[in-house]
């Protein structure tokens, strides 16, 4: 370097490199070193890919005939034609809204329930909550099990006298039955923070209403629902958004049947994509996947500001 | 709310209790219960809710039809690489985000949170064309960089930041002081003190990996690469119907060494996944 060849100005080189290193400057290095491996891998695994995602929607693309055309919005009018986009819109919309209203509201039961002065509660909490981390296939698998229609569910009602249906094949229950599976295995999340809702609700609330002689219901609608909005509004964010993502519970239970009864938006994906091959169609489906979560994010932003009664 | 109950509404409570606990409980009690039953009764009626006699013979069946103990190593190897790696990335990126005021930090960030907004199923048509041309087909590069890397990963640097930013910044400024830098500041006091976030993390971003099933089946179509949830559903008969006490028995084995983590661990578990959540 050129410091070598001139030594007698090293010290100042040496004073001028220090100075460019400042402190700060050495911190925001830091920084951006220490944010470089999210931020590069954001750009390869899912900014690119998105990216392409757009691009392979605008082709055909035949892989066993090795084909990649460019069509412009033909899959776009396909996909507006397809005369299965209907009831899968349906079945992701059932699915979803089903999945939110029963998983919020039981979460909210139980979590009332185990507020109350109950002894044995850390146990009943560890009890709702163990399906969470149940590996979801095997929880699935025994789901199925039971759902047979000689199976556990059914056994048990004839023992009562009372015939069940084929739960997985009847087009009324198999969503049903993809509902409740689900929403045992990750209520418990919801619950939890349900609880630390509730316990963060001010006792002296519930005297001062108990002295106005309020009834227990009106306690609950007039002060705890309002006080624990924040936790409705940031739990159902998180539901709907994993409702979305339900694939295995589909694969496994019902694979998408019967009919087209269970067949969401990303199992209906999966199955143009991987297993008829057309992945110029499965990408299209894919930016209407991604422009319904779009959707779904803005219209909870704005219901944020509306409905949730205050926020810490 | 919380005043103590009248003797009879708890009675009510609890029993309303112990009938909601029925399909919590039950399903994973039929799962290892129906393991060891021999196959004529798995679908005996009235049912065996406490198996009659013990048949072990489907746990031997679960190792000869599938390269079983392969699958489990490798669902296993996945998800602790996964989860180190996650905790490396997401501490290192949530502290910088947190604390470090670098020029850009605050639009960098709101772009890093926005790709959260991106469903790995969107993606996974050009990844997986990705992954072709890489040759990482049938091999397990797919299932640990993609979660690494994509939105389960932006999740814990989420997670982390949110940790950093509400932890004291005193103890960090002190040793500042003393002529620590920032990597020694990181490693030595904030790292450590990040524990509780840490086992946040590394608990989601293991259950994430562990229950994985789109990715692998998209990617892995050879038995010995299999993961676990992939290979529960291969132990089907001639006529694809499933070996229901097999499937049940891999499931088993699948299911409850974690479960008996959780046991220990419940309030971490708890806890741990509630935080990541009031945060989420």
């Amino acid at each position: 370097m050129a410091v070598a060849r001139v030594p007698s100005s090293e010290p100042y080189a040496a004073r001028a490199a220090k100075r460019f290193w400042t402190a700060a400057r050495r911190d925001n290095l830091v920084g951006y070193l220490f944010i470089a491996p999210q931020l590069i891998g954001l750009v390869i695994f899912v900014l690119v890919p998105l990216a392409l995602v757009f691009w392979f929607s605008l082709h055909e693309w035949n892989v066993l005939a090795n084909t990649f055309t460019y069509t412009g919005t033909q899959n776009y009018a396909l996909l507006l034609a397809d005369p299965s986009l209907m009831p899968v819109l349906l079945a992701t919309f059932i699915f979803s809204v089903g999945l939110v209203v029963f998983n919020l509201g039981l979460a909210l039961l139980l979590a009332v329930l185990l507020n109350q002065k109950l002894a044995g509660t850390t146990l009943l909490r560890t009890l709702f909550f163990s399906p969470v981390v149940v590996s979801l296939v095997a929880w699935t698998i025994v789901w199925g099990f039971l759902l047979q229609k000689n199976g556990g569910i059914n056994a048990m009602l004839g023992a009562v006298g009372l015939e069940g249906p084929n739960w997985l094949r009847t087009p009324a229950t198999a969503m049903l039955s993809v509902i409740v599976v689900q929403v045992i295995k990750n209520v418990g999340l919801n619950m939890v923070l349900f609880l630390a809702a509730l316990q963060g609700v001010p006792k002296e609330l519930y005297e001062a209403a108990r002295i106005d002689g309020a009834p227990r219901f009106k306690q609950f609608r007039r002060i705890t629902l309002p006080l624990i909005s924040p936790t409705i509004l940031l739990t159902s964010i998180i539901t709907i958004a994993g409702s979305l993502h339900v694939f295995a519970q589909i694969a496994v239970l019902t694979q998408g049947g019967p009919g087209m009864s269970t067949t969401v938006l990303v199992y209906y994906l999966y199955q143009q994509t991987f297993q008829f091959h057309r992945f110029g169609y499965g990408s299209t489906l894919s930016i209407l996947l991604f422009l319904i979560v779009c959707g779904l994010t803005l219209a909870q932003w704005q219901m944020r500001k509306r409905l949730v009664f205050h926020e810490r | 709310m919380n005043a103590e109950l009248p003797a009879r509404l708890q009675v009510l409570v609890y029993g309303l209790v112990c009938v909601l606990l029925i399909p919590f409980v039950f399903p994973t009690w039929w799962m290892v219960t129906s393991s060891v039953k021999p196959v004529s009764a798995i679908f005996a009626f009235p049912p065996e809710l406490i198996p009659t006699t013990l048949d072990w013979s489907s746990y031997g069946q679960v190792f000869k039809l599938q390269p079983f103990a392969q699958q489990y190593w490798n669902s296993a190897y996945i998800a602790f690489i996964v989860t180190m790696a996650t905790m490396l990335i997401s501490s290192m990126a949530g502290y910088a985000f947190a604390r470090i005021r670098f020029p850009g930090a605050d639009a960098i960030f709101a772009a890093v949170l926005l790709a959260m907004l991106v469903p790995s199923e969107v993606t996974i048509v050009p990844l997986f064309q990705m992954f072709l041309k890489l040759g990482m087909i049938n091999t397990h590069w797919p299932l640990i960089l993609v979660p690494i890397f994509g939105a389960p990963s932006v999740f814990a640097t989420f997670v982390m930041r949110q940790f950093f930013i509400a932890l004291p910044v005193e103890l960090e400024e002190a040793a500042r002081v003393d002529g620590l830098g920032r990597v020694m500041i990181f490693r030595k006091i904030a790292l450590p003190l990040a524990r509780p976030a840490l086992a946040s993390v590394a608990i989601f971003t293991f259950l994430h990996s562990w229950n994985l099933y789109l990715e692998p089946i998209v990617y892995l179509s050879k038995p010995d690469r299999f993961t676990l949830p992939q290979a529960l559903t291969q132990f089907t008969d001639a006529y694809g119907g499933p070996m229901w006490n097999i499937q049940l028995a891999a499931a088993t084995l699948t299911a409850l060494p974690v479960l008996i983590v959780f046991i220990i661990a419940q309030k971490q578990f708890v806890e741990g996944l509630a935080n990541t959540g009031l945060k989420g």
